[in-house]
């Protein structure tokens, strides 16, 4: 028998340490966010406005423009980023371990091109007007809802739902909605529909108001606490489908229950703030980089770091060219891009392979 | 330890007929390989074991109960499975791959007890990979990953153990160690291996496949025929006693290949 060297000591992740430092940056950046942008507003005034709105405390007269940009444009719209950023990152992981890709993002089923599609409908068509101003949000949920049931139905087979069949049918179900929606802007060219496709397809928390918060919060977080709680179960489908039902997971309903899941939360989330890109994707790939794969830490930071990105990213968008506004997507991208491929050229990352 | 009974199990896939009729039983705490060339439905038998694959006929009993009428966790409980898929999606340490091991033990995120770190760290020392515990396993050799993925089964404790060509990227060494491991577990264990004399060394008996049929059965010396390695492999090879063990040993040189009988045309 030869004698065993000693394992390296295992890499030791504070886990309670790194959840609570990154929620104090996540409570900062949220009131810096709010306080910030073409009118600024200190911190301390943000904060006591806020406590004036929460307690239906008094403010001064001449506060009143100050205080309703706070409370009713700027709160529900960086809360909004909050939950968007941290839904997008969770989906994201759950997504790239649903097909076993990882190049999958939420939107890799085609749910983003569907809900443009719908959104687009809806504001041509004037559809669905008994729902007043969420009319083209419920438009987008609904063209999410159906790609999402006809890519399933499409990858539906003996086997359940295959990783590559699900990819290949949402990214063609992604092509046909592009073109049923350039279809519609062909045939009804006004300023409208462009405008709506621009910015379904670029996203942005410009629409935001407080009617829509408390659905997406509670997408969101039932999609954030149902993930984590199968965090073992994704680690498991990580080492293959085969070698999972070996342990007990049952692959098939497995990736059934992801598939609702994830559609549903990408739905809710597109129809209220666009396809906002590249958050889906990178964030899952950048926290894996930091906590090691094990889905227990992914999913516990993924939430934070991607709401602390959003915020950030959407008060750069919102004040670089002020008064004008730039497209999330645009900020994302060339804020996100440039960080994963040093992070990912400095770091042996691998992902299914070298 | 547990009895394990394949009754008459069929497979087709697509209409073909992949496995059919297999009788086979491995007793508890005996060691049973499965041999036969390419394509003879060695895999697709295992598979039905370990539950990649319900069979279209016939029934697996693990001490006499019928495991499809089992939930899945628990039959994971009883049988651990080394498969061919070697390579993970995502770059875990060989610590937490192995940590996985016990998935079906617990609950949802439930954290490993210390029992089970230490028979983890047993099983990774058993495997010699415990100096890479902390290696993500995405980075390591394809016989360092087999020999991760085989601690990974063992700390499963399960009564059967079922692995496909665990051999491969395996060294001299590390076959031999991995087999007599197999031998001394005392586990129930079935194994595909192509080795035949590995096989006949470690087994206490062999089934041999060829077109999806049971052709052969029975201690090694019995089955490990001249003939039989002529009617089934397709080879001319002389069956000689190990001269210090008396198991059966192949021995072959090149052009000894007869028309295959054992592949299809």
């Amino acid at each position: 028998m030869r004698t065993m060297p000693e394992p390296p000591p295992a890499t030791t992740f504070a886990m309670p340490l790194i959840v609570t430092l990154l929620a104090g940056v996540l409570a900062l950046s949220v009131l810096l966010a709010i306080g910030l942008g073409a009118a600024a507003v200190p911190p301390g005034e943000t904060l006591r406005f806020l406590w004036a709105a929460v307690t239906g405390g008094s403010i001064t007269a001449e506060e009143v423009t100050a205080y309703q940009i706070i409370w009713q444009v700027r709160t529900p719209r960086v809360l909004l980023a909050v939950l968007v950023g941290a839904g997008l990152s969770v989906v994201g992981v759950a997504i790239q371990a649903m097909v076993r890709n990882a190049l999958a993002d939420p939107y890799v089923l085609g749910v983003s091109s569907g809900a443009s599609a719908g959104a687009v409908l809806v504001s041509v068509t004037g559809a669905l007007t008994a729902l007043g101003i969420y009319a083209v949000s419920a438009g987008a949920f609904l063209g999410a809802l159906l790609v999402s049931a006809l890519v399933y139905l499409a990858s539906r087979g003996a086997g359940g739902l295959t990783p590559l069949r699900l990819v290949l049918t949402g990214v063609a179900m992604a092509f046909g909605f592009q073109a049923v929606m350039s279809l519609i802007v062909y045939f009804v060219p006004d300023g409208e529909s462009t405008s709506t496709v621009l910015f379904w397809s670029m996203g942005g928390f410009g629409a935001a108001t407080w009617g829509a918060l408390p659905v997406v919060a509670v997408v969101t977080a039932v999609t954030v606490v149902a993930l984590r709680r199968f965090a073992r179960n994704l680690d498991v489908l990580a080492l293959g489908d085969e070698t999972s039902v070996s342990l007990g997971v049952d692959t098939v309903r497995l990736r059934k229950g992801l598939f609702v899941l994830t559609s549903l939360a990408t739905g809710a989330m597109v129809a209220v703030s666009g396809a906002i890109g590249f958050v889906g994707l990178v964030m899952p790939h950048l926290v894996r980089l930091w906590t090691g794969a094990a889905h227990v830490r992914v999913l516990t930071i993924a939430p934070l770091a991607g709401a602390i990105f959003m915020v950030w990213a959407d008060l750069v968008a919102r004040t670089l060219v002020a008064p004008r506004e730039l497209p999330l997507g645009v900020i994302t991208a060339l804020v996100g891009v440039p960080v994963f491929v040093v992070l990912l050229r400095r770091r042996g990352y691998l992902f299914g392979g070298r | 330890m547990a009895r394990l009974l394949l009754e008459e199990v069929s497979v087709s896939i697509g209409g073909a007929p992949i496995v059919k009729d297999l009788a086979l039983a491995v007793e508890a705490g005996q060691v049973v390989g499965l041999i036969g060339p390419n394509g003879s439905g060695k895999t697709t038998a295992l598979r039905c074991v370990y539950r990649a694959l319900r069979p279209t006929g016939g029934a697996v009993w693990i001490d006499g109960e019928d495991l499809s009428r089992m939930p899945l966790r628990d039959s994971a409980r009883r049988i651990a499975a080394l498969t061919q898929e070697g390579r993970a999606d995502l770059d875990f340490t060989v610590e937490e791959v192995v940590a996985l091991g016990r998935a079906p033990h617990l609950r949802g995120n439930q954290a490993l007890s210390a029992r089970e770190r230490e028979l983890c760290r047993q099983a990774m020392a058993q495997m010699e990979v415990l100096h890479l515990a902390g290696r993500g396993v995405l980075s390591l050799s394809g016989g360092e990953r087999q020999r991760v993925l085989v601690a990974r089964a063992l700390v499963q404790e399960p009564q059967v153990l079922v692995l496909d060509e665990p051999t491969n990227h395996l060294d001299l060494h590390h076959q031999i160690r991995l087999l007599s491991m197999l031998k001394g577990s005392g586990l129930s264990v079935l194994v595909t291996l192509h080795d035949l004399n590995l096989a006949a060394s470690a087994c206490d008996r062999l089934a041999v496949l060829s077109h999806g049929t049971l052709v052969a059965c029975g201690p090694p010396a019995q089955v490990l025929t001249e003939e039989l390695l002529r009617e089934a492999f397709g080879v001319e090879a002389s069956v000689v006693p190990h001269p210090l063990t008396g198991t059966p040993q192949v021995l072959y040189g090149l052009g000894t290949v007869t028309t295959s009988k054992g592949t299809p045309e």
